[in-house]
């Protein structure tokens, strides 16, 4: 701890330090940080990229081929592919995005609360906590949409609380160890509110952890939602989006037309890319702990 | 003797209640969840077109006028038995989830038989050859597929195996009165797929538990011995693997859940996951509660048979700190 106080101020200015980070990261986490940069452009910039407008019906033919008009041809109503497919990395990705921060706030702030506070709130909390996580989240999710009816809010509300279990266990886990160090015993004994505490203190020290679950949450939220709107639960049409892309589509397939499985390949591809940083991350992070 | 198997039997039936405990609030979770229901349950039967009389007397037929922890310990015990009460559609809630399940339980079980052997074996050489060519391969590849969304891997393999070799049918709509090597014909597709998206788990986690177990000391001391490296990962680091392994290959099982939704779903496989999917777009609700109780019972089980596992197979969690 005494390390870093030491080392601050001949420390390089944080940029220079992100960079030379990211020059010494392997092969796969430098292919996953472009794939990732390509995604964002391409979700930020979707209005401007897209031939066609994301529900504009452009044709009259459903399931029309491949060609000059339309890259990727279009889809069960006749409206173009690859339009969709570009919206569809807008829709899929903010979704994602924001389910991830609501339940990693829910679930840091509560486990840290948690950790510090102890006894019976601690024992409360955890035993809900247990009790969401023994059903599937699929099979949960499932359930509530089921009754509730899917909406955008009401899907990202339940993934978002169903997720935040798993960051609660993981900051209740990592704040434990740090509550018991001396610099939180002192901030207690200045008389620091439990929240400053928690925000100074303790999250500063358990982040590091904390980011490469963001990142591994992140994935599985994707691809929780993907597979409910495959399913036909998740977004609604006429939203694009991946999953129900593939599923209005999926009728290609068994004529031997791979256009469908595009943007399952979109998935796939954004998860395989946060993987490998996520385990370039991590195994970062163990080797230093090794040496240290 | 017996003091020694004491602790052991105390913390594995501890475990054994807390598996129940969260059974139990699981259960009522999933028996609330109808109260939740946009106007009441008896007009979600009838519809939204029924008379305020025809309302009533159906919630009079259906006891909902009982106070709620009668009506979740009569659901309840009903549910033991078997008895889940009538679907909306008007059946027995039991002869629509029964049949899919054993079609399920019959997916899940070939899975689960191939999967087992091949994930340690795979694993065992990724341990061995650490660092080497197959190692790496199979990490890069594993790390890969765990982030393939389960209807990718069953659409490519629905692509190359049955649409273009036409090696097998794409629809795995096996039935009854099939013989049982037309069935087992039926569901390669969905099986090959289940398989490939829990191998990838199964192997990565079985590598990660060996590798734990070569980094102690006794391993060190076999080496030191001159013992070779197949010997050492097979003789010593593997025995005292197994716990983890086990524990390991419980919550894959338990993982497959899941996959086993959504494979159902595109291989048409009459299984309880197409069976929970179904009812989920009619908003059948019995039906909904049904399958989610089963999901979460083998969830509950599976995980609990991984603990269990793990505090058999390891005396120093009998001492924790």
């Amino acid at each position: 701890m005494d390390q870093s106080l030491h080392s601050r101020p001949v420390d390089p200015g944080r940029m220079t330090r992100a960079l030379r980070l990211v020059r010494s990261a392997p092969l796969t986490a430098k292919i996953g940080m472009v794939v990732m940069a390509i995604y964002a452009f391409v979700a930020l910039f979707a209005p401007l990229l897209a031939p066609y407008g994301e529900v504009e019906v452009v044709s009259r033919v459903p399931f029309e081929a491949w060609g000059p008009e339309h890259l990727l041809g279009t889809d069960q109503l006749g409206r173009d592919f690859l339009s969709r497919l570009i919206y569809g990395a807008r829709n899929s990705i903010a979704i994602a995005l924001v389910t991830t921060v609501i339940s990693f706030t829910i679930g840091c702030l509560l486990g840290v609360f948690a950790a510090l506070v102890g006894g019976v709130v601690d024992q409360a909390i955890s035993r809900l906590v247990d009790a969401l996580m023994s059903v599937p989240d699929l099979i949960f999710t499932l359930m509530i949409l089921s009754i509730f009816g899917s909406s955008v809010l009401n899907l990202i509300l339940i993934i978002a609380v169903l997720t935040s279990t798993r960051f609660f266990r993981i900051s209740r886990a990592a704040a434990l160890n740090v509550a018991s160090l001396d610099f939180v015993e002192a901030a207690k004994a200045r008389g620091e509110g439990l929240l400053w505490i928690a925000v100074n203190e303790v999250f500063p020290n358990i982040l590091p952890l904390i980011l490469s679950e963001l990142g591994m949450r992140f994935c599985f939220i994707f691809l929780n939602i993907a597979a409910l709107s495959f399913l036909g639960v998740g977004l609604q049409p006429p939203t694009a989006e991946w999953g129900s892309m593939v599923r209005d589509n999926a009728a290609l397939i068994n004529m031997g037309d791979i256009t469908p499985l595009i943007p399952a390949a979109a998935i796939a591809f954004l998860a395989i890319a946060v993987n490998f940083v996520v385990d370039w991350l991590l195994n970062r992070a163990s080797g230093l702990s090794d040496e240290g | 003797m017996t003091s020694r198997s004491h602790p052991i039997l105390s913390m594995v039936t501890s475990r054994i209640g807390l598996g129940l405990l969260s059974l139990l609030i699981v259960s009522l979770v999933i028996f609330s969840a109808v109260s939740f229901l946009p106007g009441s349950y008896a007009s979600a039967i009838l519809g939204q077109n029924a008379t305020p009389e025809a309302v009533a007397a159906m919630e009079q037929k259906l006891g909902l006028n009982r106070p709620w922890f009668l009506r979740y310990v009569a659901w309840l015990g009903a549910a033991a038995t078997g008895d889940m009460g009538m679907s909306f559609a008007g059946r027995p809630v039991m002869t629509v989830v029964g049949p899919r399940l054993k079609n399920t339980i019959l997916l899940a079980s070939i899975t689960a038989v191939i999967a087992v052997p091949l994930a340690i074996t795979l694993g065992v050489l990724c341990a061995r050859f650490r660092g080497r060519f197959i190692d790496k391969f199979l990490s890069t590849t594993t790390l890969a597929s765990i982030s393939l969304p389960e209807f990718l891997v069953a659409y490519i393999v629905m692509m190359v195996l049955a649409v273009k070799l036409q090696l097998f049918p794409s629809m795995a709509g096996i039935r009854n009165g099939m013989d049982f090597a037309d069935q087992l014909y039926r569901m390669v597709l969905p099986i090959l797929t289940l398989l490939l998206v829990i191998l990838a788990h199964m192997v990565r986690n079985t590598r990660a538990a060996i590798l734990s177990v070569m980094a102690s000391p006794y391993i060190e001391m076999a080496r030191l011995k001159g013992e070779p490296e197949g010997r050492v990962v097979l003789r010593q680091a593997l025995p005292n693997a197994i716990g983890p392994i086990a524990s390991v290959v419980a919550l894959n099982l338990a993982y497959l859940i899941s996959g086993v939704v959504v494979i159902e779903v595109v291989f048409v496989y009459p299984g309880i996951g197409q069976a929970m999917i179904d009812a989920v777009r009619n908003r059948d609700v019995p039906v909904i509660q049904a399958c989610a109780l089963i999901f979460a019972t083998a969830y509950i089980g599976f995980n609990l048979i991984a603990d269990v596992i793990s505090i058999v197979s390891n005396p120093r969690l009998l001492h924790p700190r």
